[in-house]
C-alpha cells in the first residue's frame, strides 16, 4: 500500500471553478485508477487559487493479472465470424485454441492481462485527466496545444510509503512531473521539495498557503467576525462571497474599514451590491444604528506595515466606487421626486422585443391587465394602474443601470420618494416575484395585481410571436412565468377567469406583433406614430372592444373591406388577428398552464388522474377553483365510500352506455319513482333525491368537500341496488327506468368531476 | 521555443532603472515618468517600442501591431502607448477619472512566455508598485471583443481592490483561432498613474515632472480638448456625416479586399489587408461616435456591431494570405 499526490500547478484559477474542478479531478482520477484496477482507502481534493490538489490514501501498488477465457464460434463457422472474435479479442489466429464441444470444435480465446504497476497505471490514467479536464471554459497558451484553464505549470506526482517517496514520471505537452511545489506567489517564492501529502499540507503551510479551502473559509469568517466586533459591528454573513473570497487568496489576511460618513445615507442594499460585485467585500453592519457603516477585505498577502498600505487603497477605490453610487442616488432621486417622467419617456426608446414593442409600449399593457385583475383580487384598480405603471420605471434609472440586481428594490426607493402609497412603492419590489418555486409569494393585493399582469403579459406576448418554450430550451423564462402565475393565484386564493385575461391581454400582444410582421415603417414604429394604416388601428381598437373574441371579426373586417379604409393585407392579418389567433393562442396558453399546474400539484402529492378529472370541468381556467375540486377529490378517494362509489359509477355508466349503443338511444328521459319494483331501487331514488339536495346548492357555493361527501354517500345505496336489482329485465318500461336511473347516477356524479377519468 | 522569444528574462538588457542609492525602487514623480518607465522596462525584455497608431481607435488592442500580429505564427514582441477614445465616457474634464480621450499602454508577445505573470509584475515594481507592500491579485476576468471577433482568457489585475490592468492570453482573432496564443497586457495609465501618485482627480496630476520649470498638469494639457470633445460628441458631430462615413469606410473595406492579390504594376503579390482594416477602425470608432450621439437603437446597436465584425473578420482573413500573417508551415511550402 502507498499514498498517492497529485498537485496540478498553474496560473490563477477562477474562483467560482474550484469547487467543481476539486470534485471533478478526485473522481475521474478515482475512476480511472479502480477501472485499471487499483483499489484505494480513502481520497480527498484540495484547491487554492494556482494549485489543484488530489492525495489517495492506501492505494494499491499494482493491478491484479486476470485471465479470462471467451469461448469463441465453431471451428467451421464461416471466415468473417471467425475475424470478428479476433478483432474482439485483439489475437490472431494461431493463438486461438480449439477446444471440443457438444457441437464439435470450437475456438476459445484465453486472454491473459498481466498486473501492472501502480506508477504506469497513475502516469497513463492522470494524462488523460489532465488533457480531457472538464473545465467550463478552458485555453491554449505559448505554442501549446495542451488545454487547461490557465497555463499549467507544473505537475507533481509522488508515491510514497515507510520505504520513501518516489516521483511518478509522466510527461503532458512538455510538463515533466517532478515533486517539487511553490509557495505563495509574493510571500514564499521560492520552489520546495515535497515526500508525501502530510509533508506538503505542512511546508505549504510554512510557505503561506493553506491547502484546504474550507479552513481558509473558517479563518476569513473568524478572523471577520472578530474584527467587526472589535469595532462595535456585526459582520453580515454572505457565504456564497466568503466561498469565493476564499478562492481568491492562499494566504487570507482581513482587513477592516469605515465607510465614510458621505455615504452613510446610500440604502443598505446598494452599499453591500457595490461592495460585494466591485470589491468582495463584506459588510458590517452597526447594531446600534441598524446601518451599513463598515467592510471587510480579505487581503492576500502579510506587509510590513500590517495592511495599512493595502487598506488606505481598497478605502480609496471604495470611496470611488460609492461616489458613483451617491452620484447615482442623488441624481435618480431628483428624478423621482419630479415623478419619474423622465424615465417614463425613456423607456420609449428601450426595446422589449422587436415583435412586442418598448418597454414603454409593454408597461402600458401591464397597466391596463393590472387595473382588470385588481376587483378579483381585492385591489384598488387606480392603485393598480398606477403601481404597474411605476414598477418598472427604475429600470432607466442609473443606479439599476450599474447594478441590475438591485431592480425593483430601487423602485421602491424611487416610489417612496415621489410620494407614492406604500402599496404602490412595494409593488416596485415586489412584482418581480415569485421567481423560483420556493421564493415568497407576494401577498399585497396592489403587488399581487402587478405581478401577475407582468406575468401574464410576458406569457402571452412570448405566445403571441410564437416563441414558446420546446424541450430544454426557454430562453425567455416562460415556465418560470407560468410558475409564477400559478403560484400568485393559488397562495392568494385569486377566483379569475384566466382564459377572458389571457384572450385580452393577448389580443394587446398580438397587436405588436402584427404590426411588426406587416411591411411598413421599421419594426419598432408604434402604431401611434403610423400616419398611413391608421385605418389598421381603429380596426384593432375597436376589434379590442369586443369583449369576447367570438365576436363578429369578420362582420368588421367586411365592413372595413367595404369602406375600402384599410389596406387589403392588412385587414386580412387583422381578421385572423382578432378571429382565430388569439383564441386559440389563449387555449394553447391555458393548456401549458395546466401542464406546468400538473407538475406543481404532483409535487404536494395530488395524483395525476385526480387532476385530469378535474381538469375535464368547465371553469378550469379558474385555476384556485380547479386545486379547490382536485384536493376534495383525492381527500373524497381516500375514504372507503368514495373508492367504492368510483367503482359504483363506473359500473353504471358502463351498463347505460352498452345499452345506449345496443339500443341506439340516450337514455336521458327522467326516471320516475313509480316504476320501482324493489327497495333498493326505491331507496336509490330517495338518496339520489337527497344527495342532489346536498350538492346542488354546495356546487353552486363551491364547497366541493361537502358536495364530494354527499356524493360518496351515495356508495351504499348504489351497491344494494345493484347487488338487489338486475337491470336488463324482460319488462321493457321497467329496464328503460332502470337506465334513466343510472343515467342520474352518472349526471350526480359528472357534476362533481369527471370520474371516467379516475384510473383503476 | 522561437528564437525571438528567447530574449524575454527578468534581466535588463539596458534602459534606465529606476533606483536609489540603496537600490530601492524609487516612486515615480509625473505621469510621464511612469510612461517612459514602462517603455524602458518593456525595452529591456525585448519588446520592439512602437509608437501610438496614427488613427482613431477604442483601444490598444485595435493597434495592427495587436489585432493583425496576433495572427500567424511569426513570433512577436511590441509595447506602445495607445490614445483610446470612448466618446461616451466624456464628461467634460469634471469627472476624477472618466475622460473620453485616455491613454492605454500594450504590451503583445507571441508566442506567451512561460514566466508573463513575472514579466508583468516585475513592470509594477520598476514604476514603484512594490509587490511586498501592496495586495496583487489576479482576478478571473474573460475579455471578449464582438467587434473585432476576439475573444481570450485572463484576468483583471487588482491591486489594494483598484484594477490595474487587464492580462489577456488570446485564444481568438477575427474568428481565427491564435497559434501560437499570444499575451497581451494592456494598463489603463491614467488611473494607474493616479494609484502610483496618489492623485484623487486626473486632471490634477503632473504631467511632466513638477520641479520642471514649466510644470504642466494633465488638465493643463486635457482639460479644454475634454470639454471642447464632450460637447463634440454628445451633440456637435453631424450624425448624417457620420452615417454616411461608415457606410464608405464599410464600402471602402470591402473595395479594397475585393483586389487581384496580384499587382499588375510590381507583378508582385500585395494584399491590403493594412489599408482595409484601417477603414475597419474607422468604422468602428464611427459607430462609436453614433453610439455617443444617442442615434442607435439597442437593436441596430447588434447590428452595427455585426457589422464591424465582419469587416475585421475580412481583414483578418486578409492578413492571414499575406506574408506577416501566414503560418511558418504554409510559407515553407
Amino acid at each position: 500500500m502507498s499514498d498517492l499526490l497529485i498537485e496540478l500547478f498553474s496560473e490563477e484559477i477562477p474562483a467560482r471553478m474550484q469547487a467543481r474542478a476539486r470534485a471533478d479531478l478526485q473522481k475521474l482520477v478515482t475512476d480511472g485508477l479502480v477501472e485499471a484496477g487499483l483499489t484505494y482507502a480513502h481520497a480527498a481534493a484540495f484547491s487554492t487559487p494556482r494549485r489543484l490538489t488530489l492525495a489517495l490514501e492506501g492505494l494499491s501498488t499494482e493491478s491484479r493479472a486476470v485471465r479470462e477465457e471467451r469461448k469463441g464460434p465453431s471451428v467451421s463457422a464461416p471466415a468473417q465470424a471467425v475475424e470478428g472474435f479476433l478483432r474482439a479479442t485483439g489475437l490472431t489466429l494461431d493463438q486461438l485454441e480449439k477446444r471440443a464441444d457438444k457441437k464439435g470444435e470450437v475456438y476459445f480465446a484465453v486472454i491473459e492481462k498481466p498486473g501492472r504497476k501502480a506508477p504506469d497505471i497513475i502516469a497513463e490514467v492522470l494524462e488523460g485527466v489532465i488533457r480531457t479536464f472538464p473545465w467550463p471554459k478552458s485555453m491554449r497558451w505559448g505554442n501549446g496545444s495542451l488545454r487547461w484553464v490557465r497555463p499549467l505549470h507544473s505537475i507533481l506526482c509522488i508515491l510514497s510509503d515507510e520505504g520513501g517517496t518516489e516521483v511518478v514520471p509522466l510527461t503532458v505537452d512538455g510538463i515533466t512531473s517532478g515533486n517539487t511545489t511553490r509557495g505563495h506567489r509574493f510571500l514564499s517564492p521560492g520552489a520546495f521539495v515535497v515526500n508525501n501529502f502530510e509533508d506538503y499540507a505542512a511546508k505549504l503551510k510554512r510557505a503561506h498557503v493553506i491547502l484546504d479551502s474550507a479552513e481558509r473559509e473558517d479563518a476569513i469568517r473568524a478572523e471577520a467576525q472578530t474584527l467587526a466586533f472589535a469595532a462595535g459591528m456585526e459582520l453580515v454573513e454572505d457565504p456564497g462571497l466568503l466561498a469565493e473570497v476564499a478562492g481568491l487568496v492562499e494566504w487570507p489576511v482581513p482587513l477592516m474599514g469605515r465607510i465614510a460618513d458621505d455615504f452613510l445615507g446610500l440604502p443598505a442594499e446598494v452599499l453591500q451590491t457595490s461592495m460585494k460585485e466591485h470589491q468582495k467585500f463584506f459588510s458590517t453592519h452597526n447594531p446600534k444604528t441598524g446601518r451599513i457603516e463598515g467592510f471587510v477585505t480579505v487581503a492576500n498577502t502579510v506587509t510590513a506595515d500590517h495592511g495599512e498600505t493595502i487598506l488606505k487603497g481598497n478605502q480609496k477605490v471604495l470611496a470611488a466606487r460609492l461616489s458613483d453610487a451617491k452620484f447615482f442616488w442623488e441624481n435618480d432621486l431628483r428624478v423621482a421626486k419630479a415623478g419619474m417622467a423622465e424615465w417614463a419617456e425613456g423607456l420609449k426608446a428601450v426595446t422589449f422585443h422587436n415583435k412586442l414593442g418598448s418597454q414603454a409600449d409593454r408597461i402600458a399593457r401591464i397597466a391596463a391587465l393590472a387595473r382588470e385583475i385588481a376587483p378579483m383580487v381585492g385591489a384598488d384598480p387606480d392603485l393598480a394602474e398606477r403601481a404597474a405603471k411605476l414598477a418598472k420605471l427604475d429600470l432607466r434609472s442609473a443606479m439599476v443601470g450599474e447594478f441590475p440586481e438591485l431592480q425593483g428594490l430601487m423602485g421602491m426607493y424611487y416610489a417612496r420618494a415621489a410620494g407614492e402609497p406604500d402599496a404602490v412603492a412595494n409593488a416596485a419590489r415586489d412584482h418581480y416575484s415569485p421567481l423560483g418555486p420556493s421564493d415568497a409569494v407576494p401577498t399585497d393585493p396592489v403587488s399581487v395585481s402587478v405581478a401577475l399582469a407582468d406575468k401574464i403579459d410576458t406569457l402571452t406576448g412570448f405566445w403571441a410571436i410564437d416563441e414558446k418554450p420546446t424541450g430544454s430550451k426557454d430562453p425567455f423564462a416562460l415556465r418560470r412565468a407560468a410558475l409564477g402565475v400559478l403560484r400568485l393565484v393559488l397562495g392568494n386564493g385569486v377566483q379569475s377567469t384566466l382564459c377572458k385575461l389571457m384572450g385580452q391581454s393577448l389580443f394587446q400582444s398580438r397587436k405588436f406583433a402584427v404590426y411588426a410582421d406587416v411591411p411598413f415603417g421599421k419594426p419598432y414604429d408604434r402604431p401611434d406614430n403610423v400616419d398611413g394604416p391608421r385605418t389598421l388601428t381603429q380596426f384593432l381598437e375597436t376589434a379590442l372592444a369586443f369583449d369576447d373574441a367570438s365576436a363578429n371579426g369578420n362582420e368588421l373586417f367586411v365592413r372595413f373591406d367595404a369602406e375600402k379604409t384599410c389596406d387589403v393585407q392588412l385587414a386580412e392579418k387583422a381578421k385572423s388577428l382578432v378571429l382565430t389567433e388569439a383564441k386559440g393562442l389563449a387555449s394553447d396558453l391555458l393548456s401549458f398552464l395546466h401542464d406546468r399546474l400538473k407538475v406543481f400539484l404532483k409535487d404536494q402529492g395530488i395524483r395525476h388522474d385526480v387532476i385530469d378529472a378535474c381538469l375535464a370541468m368547465p371553469g378550469n381556467d379558474d385555476l384556485t377553483l380547479l386545486v379547490k375540486r382536485a384536493t376534495a377529490l383525492q381527500a373524497t378517494l381516500q375514504t372507503e365510500d368514495g373508492a367504492n362509489l368510483v367503482q359504483g359509477y363506473k359500473r353504471a355508466s358502463n351498463i347505460l352506455t352498452q345499452a345506449e349503443q345496443k339500443d341506439g338511444v340516450e337514455y336521458s328521459f327522467g326516471a320516475d319513482l313509480k316504476f320501482a319494483e324493489t327497495d333498493e331501487e326505491r331507496a336509490l331514488f330517495a338518496a339520489l333525491d337527497t344527495a342532489e339536495k346536498t350538492i346542488t346548492p354546495a356546487m353552486a357555493q363551491e364547497d366541493f368537500a361537502t358536495a364530494m361527501q354527499a356524493m360518496a354517500g351515495l356508495r351504499a345505496p348504489i351497491d344494494a341496488f345493484f347487488t338487489a336489482t338486475q337491470i336488463n329485465t324482460d319488462n321493457p318500461i321497467v329496464r328503460r327506468n332502470r337506465l334513466n336511473l343510472l343515467h342520474r347516477i352518472r349526471m350526480i356524479c359528472l357534476s362533481v368531476a369527471d370520474l371516467t377519468k379516475l384510473d383503476g | 521555443m522561437p528564437p525571438g522569444v528567447t530574449i524575454m528574462s527578468d534581466t535588463p538588457l539596458s534602459g534606465p532603472d529606476s533606483l536609489d542609492a540603496q537600490g530601492a525602487i524609487t516612486k515615480p514623480r509625473s505621469f510621464q515618468e511612469i510612461i517612459l518607465r514602462l517603455q524602458s522596462y518593456w525595452a529591456a525584455r525585448g519588446c520592439a517600442i512602437l509608437q501610438p497608431y496614427d488613427m482613431e481607435v477604442g483601444a490598444g488592442t485595435f493597434h495592427p501591431a495587436t489585432t493583425l500580429r496576433s495572427l500567424g505564427t511569426k513570433p512577436w514582441a511590441a509595447a506602445y502607448v495607445q490614445p483610446s477614445r470612448r466618446p461616451t465616457d466624456g464628461r467634460y474634464g469634471e469627472n476624477p477619472n472618466r475622460l473620453q480621450h485616455y491613454y492605454q499602454y500594450q504590451v503583445i508577445i507571441k508566442p506567451s512566455p512561460p514566466d508573463l505573470q513575472d514579466l508583468y509584475l516585475g513592470s509594477l515594481r520598476a514604476i514603484g508598485l512594490d509587490p511586498s507592500l501592496h495586495d496583487i491579485r489576479f482576478v478571473e476576468d474573460d475579455w471578449e471583443s464582438p467587434t473585432l471577433g476576439a475573444w481570450g482568457l485572463g484576468w483583471e489585475v487588482w491591486c489594494d481592490g483598484m484594477e490595474v490592468s487587464q492580462f489577456t492570453y488570446f485564444q481568438q482573432v477575427g474568428g481565427h483561432d491564435c497559434r501560437p496564443v499570444s499575451g497581451e497586457l494592456t494598463y489603463g495609465l491614467e488611473r494607474l498613474a493616479m494609484y502610483v501618485l496618489g492623485i484623487d482627480h486626473v486632471m490634477t496630476m503632473p504631467f511632466n515632472d513638477p520641479q520642471s520649470p514649466i510644470a504642466l498638469s494633465y488638465g493643463d494639457i486635457f482639460r479644454q480638448t475634454e470639454e471642447e470633445y464632450s460637447r463634440h460628441n454628445f451633440d456637435g458631430a453631424s450624425t448624417d456625416m457620420l452615417f454616411q462615413h461608415f457606410k464608405d469606410a464599410e464600402a471602402e473595406c470591402d473595395r479594397l479586399l475585393g483586389f487581384e492579390p496580384d499587382d499588375p504594376k510590381t507583378k508582385k503579390r500585395i494584399i491590403m489587408a493594412h489599408p482595409a482594416y484601417d477603414q475597419c477602425i474607422k468604422a468602428s470608432h464611427l459607430f462609436n461616435l453614433l453610439d455617443a450621439r444617442g442615434v442607435i437603437s439597442v437593436t441596430e446597436r447588434q447590428a452595427y456591431i455585426g457589422r464591424v465584425r465582419a469587416l475585421a473578420k475580412k481583414c483578418a482573413d486578409a492578413f492571414r494570405q499575406t506574408e506577416a500573417g501566414a503560418d511558418a508551415a504554409e510559407q515553407g511550402a
